[in-house]
């Protein structure tokens, strides 16, 4: 059975002691508390500084305290400042790159001195100790749990920036000659990514001076409605800038789709594939590729 | 969490540069990338010269809104002048009554992530855009 | 008032808007640069913009009145150095700046210029005695 099903069927006491324990020895709870993480963080968890980690064990321990008088349910209006320092200590240490099970430590470290604490004041009515010991690990198990799982949300944001970041280095832009640019597209291309590639192509159109761009998009297995548009409105933001984009490698499936869509491609010029366009590019900036005679050998070589 | 700053008067063509650089200003607070900053202050631009020439002076409020870490950039504009009688027409382009309101309105709703008019004739103008990332 | 300064090339008037321009000193551009070109019989008008960080409507139109009024003075315009940035939002806005030729930067643009003077005409003469307006 699950851990939570198993709590559950245990009988619901109401921690008497914590929150004026928290009260009574906070400020000694809270120097044993930053000592220990400090002790236990590992090398990412050195990122955060010393004066942000008592700053907010100290805020923490606050909201908790006061949170702890209300009852151990968590997700209550009344534990909302708590979770949302939880949140906040999650985030930043995922940002950070310090891994889920870390950043729970900010939890379970505090858990270690909290059962001292408690071993302190009640060591001498065990079923007191028993009793309390039991409520404070209720609480503290689920605010650990939802830090991991604040944690864990974080650093899939942080690893979906990353992917984000590198696509964008995925498709780079090329020259293929002075004046002429081309941006091989390879995969599938959704609106976001298209966005973000487009306006690489406009800032590398603008930083090498090249009149000509040529977008292949021969490796793009479809094309909807948003990434044409994209594409479009790459054409014209060039025009405007002075250059001019030529759009390749359009597939038959491709062309049959853009007409069925309804999208007007207008005056832009495209052409089957990368070849043509390179070929029309040199053309349009007055330039040829001329067969050189093939010298004589010199004996020997 | 909002911050929201005093309302900007808007009462010359000085005055929409100033708005410019002001929008500039917030839509980087908000961690925007260019080309959605450019966006913004585009449409503010629009939208703060509407209200001069049309509305007869107003004003524009800016607010940094954050809604779970993503931050976007909200602008309300204001002005007590005539108001627009058929909204759905001043909303085309190439709509113009004299001095060239065609594109505004339109242009400064493509621009933003969200557009919203309220205009009665005699009872002046509100327009609130956002712009996200 | 500050005005936009205007530069005699040879048979061109070069522009560089430095400035975030409010509407009256972008009105006293296009008033300014008409009076040169006939002042100066310029063939030919090059505004470099690459300083602004926003074009809106109303600088477009002003930047498509200027061309029109130089081709009816017999002198072309070129807009040089508008960022990405820019003109993807002028795509948005639906501006398309008619009759404005555009060129990546100022190099570029004095070719197309030069290249767009009819090859008959015996560009020297006309400057001889003339004074720089």
């Amino acid at each position: 059975m699950s851990y939570y099903s198993w709590v559950s069927q245990m009988p619901q006491n109401k921690s008497m002691l914590l929150p004026e324990l928290l009260a009574k020895r906070e400020s000694e709870i809270l120097k044993d508390w930053i000592a220990e993480q400090m002790r236990s963080r590992g090398p990412a968890g050195a990122g955060i500084k010393d004066e942000d980690l008592r700053r907010q064990s100290a805020e923490f321990l606050n909201a908790f305290q006061k949170a702890s008088q209300d009852g151990d349910d968590i997700h209550a209006e009344s534990w909302s400042r708590v979770r949302d320092i939880l949140t906040d200590v999650s985030r930043e240490q995922a940002r950070q790159g310090v891994n889920p099970a870390d950043i729970a430590l900010f939890i379970f470290s505090l858990k270690q001195i909290v059962f001292r604490v408690l071993q302190s004041e009640t060591g001498k009515d065990s079923e007191v100790f028993a009793r309390e010991i039991w409520s404070a690990t209720q609480i503290l198990d689920r605010l650990g749990l939802f830090t991991t799982q604040v944690a864990m949300k974080s650093r899939e944001e942080v690893i979906a920036r990353q992917q984000a970041e590198m696509l964008e280095l995925s498709t780079p832009v090329v020259k293929l000659w002075d004046g002429i640019l081309a941006l091989p597209l390879i995969g599938t291309l959704d609106s976001e990514r298209t966005q973000v590639v487009m306006q690489n192509l406009l800032e590398e159109i603008v930083r090498t001076g090249a009149s000509i761009a040529v977008i292949d998009i021969t490796g793009v297995p479809t094309v909807d409605t948003l990434v044409a548009q994209h594409l479009l409105k790459t054409v014209a933001a060039a025009r405007l800038m002075g250059a001019e984009c030529i759009i390749s490698g359009i597939r038959p499936q491709i062309a049959s789709t853009i007409v069925h869509l309804g999208v007007d491609l207008g005056d832009v010029s495209t052409k089957a594939t990368l070849a043509d366009a390179f070929a029309s590019a040199l053309r349009r900036s007055n330039l040829a590729v001329v067969k050189i005679a093939p010298q004589r050998r010199a004996q020997g070589e | 969490m909002a911050d929201r700053p005093d309302p900007i008067q808007i009462r010359n063509s000085e005055d929409v540069v100033v708005v410019r650089q002001r929008v500039r200003a917030a839509a980087v607070q908000a961690g925007l990338r260019l080309v959605d900053q450019t966006r913004i202050v585009t449409a503010a631009s629009e939208l703060a010269r509407n209200t001069l020439i049309y509305g007869g002076g107003g004003t524009v409020s800016l607010e940094v809104l954050s809604d779970q870490g993503k931050k976007s950039v909200r602008l309300i504009f204001e002005d007590r002048g005539p108001g627009i009688a058929d909204l759905e027409l001043a909303m085309k382009d190439g709509y113009t009554t004299g001095a060239g309101l065609g594109l505004g309105l339109g242009g400064a709703k493509r621009l933003s992530s969200e557009f919203e008019i309220e205009s009665k004739p005699g009872q002046g103008t509100r327009v609130v855009i956002t712009r996200r990332g | 008032m500050d005005r936009i300064p205007i530069l005699k090339l040879g048979d061109f008037l070069l522009v560089t808007v430095h400035v975030d321009m409010h509407d009256r000193l972008a009105m006293a551009l296009q008033e300014d640069l008409t009076e040169k070109i006939v002042a100066t019989h310029a063939r030919g008008v090059l505004i470099d913009i690459s300083a602004l960080d926003i074009v809106d409507s109303f600088i477009g139109r002003m930047l498509g009145n200027i061309a029109s009024m130089s081709g009816i003075l017999d002198a072309k315009t070129v807009v040089v150095g508008m960022r990405p940035a820019v003109a993807i939002t002028l795509v948005e806005l639906g501006l398309s700046l008619p009759g404005v030729r555009t060129a990546l930067n100022v190099e570029k643009g004095m070719d197309l210029l030069r290249a767009s003077l009819p090859f008959d005409e015996p560009v020297e003469q006309l400057e001889s005695g003339e004074e720089v307006g």
